[in-house]
């Protein structure tokens, strides 16, 4: 298996990252460019960038965020958010994102997954599950549907999605530990890997997650503090998470 | 001409491996045109799609003739991810796609723990870890470098593959990139 991952999300609206990241050593802490080449710089594996606005209006400015995001990052990316079509995913990964993530869309019509990975591979196609009792949610987990999550994981697998981004819905933004038990469910029904999203506060909590994930999704906890994601991941490797080693800029 | 060309397969993402090439002061354009294949100083076949697609967009364009040339010629190429995979005989992706034939070998299935095989993993004996994103893999008897028991890079004459993709493997990439461009 290769190394656990930690993925910071940067929330992107209208070409700015929302929702609060300190300033501490950025110029201009709303510019998702420069955090992603800051956080890349300080050890994370991959980026997730969430255009969490995601209106019409927003499709420009985000396809220029992506364009300009690819030309610093040397390290893979995902973006999601209002995803909709084989047009939206190929205007994303053709400007310079490794991997598109669905969530609603591919929930109301299954078969774009199977269309996005059928002309990028399964790689390229993340499944974005909110999920809270039982039941898949949409709408940023404010509505619940009849959709059951474990099924819903093992039928987008069997679609094509490469991996499942799975977040709790009653873990986010709480910063009291990863839902274990929802991620071991999910992980145990499928045999693609999976990306543990919601609660990350603590080293230990981002330890406990990747005993039965492939990577984390971290938020807050680094952006509150971005310089501290170095340390962060030494945090992590003492208490017995192999990480990748990283290379010093020759 | 520019120092570098990356072969146009009309599908993905190539703008990242242009990027690392920027960032390594190396000029490079994206094209198909067989004269520009054959003449180019380094030539990077890169990973992105699918083979059945890929294969049918290079024989179309003439690339494969070009790139078989430049590799009789002893002129380098590097193939990245399903770059790499289309170098060797056949593959077993999309129900069976006939590849370039640099390379004796096939690319099969990749059986492991997890499929897509994704993420950063040692490659050995090199020491350094790379990202990696498939879902196939390479046999060869070529094979010169290998991560949990997976081909990770081949070489046979003036072609290098690599399965991982430095492109997107940090410093420890641009480094492998860097020693790639200085053998040209």
């Amino acid at each position: 298996m290769p190394l656990a991952r930690l993925i910071p999300c940067l929330d992107v609206a209208n070409g700015r990252v929302v929702k609060g990241v300190s300033f501490v050593g950025l110029r201009d802490v709303g510019d998702p460019v420069e955090l992603a080449g800051f956080y890349s710089d300080g050890g994370a594996d991959e980026l997730v960038l969430l255009d969490i606005a995601a209106t019409p209006d927003d499709v420009a400015t985000m396809t220029s965020v992506i364009t300009k995001v690819a030309d610093v990052l040397e390290i893979p990316f995902t973006v999601g958010g209002g995803v909709r079509s084989v047009d939206d995913a190929a205007r994303i990964i053709e400007s310079g994102a490794d991997r598109v993530s669905l969530n609603s869309a591919a929930l109301a019509n299954p078969s774009l997954i199977t269309a996005i990975a059928d002309r990028y591979g399964s790689q390229a196609v993340v499944v974005a599950i909110d999920a809270g009792d039982g039941v898949v949610h949409t709408h940023g987990g404010r509505i619940a549907t009849s959709t059951e999550t474990v099924p819903w994981a093992m039928e987008a697998s069997e679609r094509g999605a490469g991996e499942i981004l799975l977040t709790s819905i009653r873990q986010d933004g709480k910063r009291t530990g990863f839902d274990l038990e929802l991620t071991s469910q999910v992980r145990d029904a499928i045999s693609i890997p999976v990306i543990a999203s919601g609660g990350a506060g603590s080293a230990q909590h981002i330890v406990e997650a990747l005993r039965v994930a492939d990577a984390a999704l971290i938020a807050s906890i680094v952006h509150e503090n971005p310089m501290g994601l170095p340390g962060l991941r030494h945090e992590i490797e003492s208490l017995g998470t192999k990480l990748r080693p990283m290379k010093e800029r020759a | 001409m520019s120092d570098v060309v990356v072969v146009d397969y009309g599908a993905g993402n190539t703008r990242s491996v242009c990027a690392s090439l920027a960032h390594l002061g190396r000029t490079s354009e994206v094209t198909s045109t067989p004269e520009k294949i054959t003449r180019a100083p380094y030539v990077i076949l890169p990973g992105v799609g699918s083979a059945r697609s890929a294969m049918h967009h290079l024989n179309e364009t003439g690339a494969v003739a070009a790139l078989r040339q430049r590799f009789a010629d002893g002129h380098q190429i590097l193939g990245i991810c399903l770059g790499m995979q289309l170098a060797l005989d056949t593959s077993e992706e999309d129900g069976g796609v006939e590849g370039i034939g640099l390379v004796p070998g096939i690319v099969t299935r990749l059986v492991a723990d997890r499929v897509p095989r994704l993420g950063w993993a040692i490659v050995e004996p090199w020491g350094d870890a790379y990202y990696f994103a498939h879902s196939f893999a390479a046999h060869s008897n070529d094979v010169v470098a290998t991560s949990e028991g997976v081909a990770a890079a081949l070489e046979r004459g003036s072609f290098l593959g690599v399965q991982f993709h430095p492109e997107k493997s940090g410093e420890a990439g641009l480094e492998f990139l860097e020693q790639c461009l200085s053998r040209a």
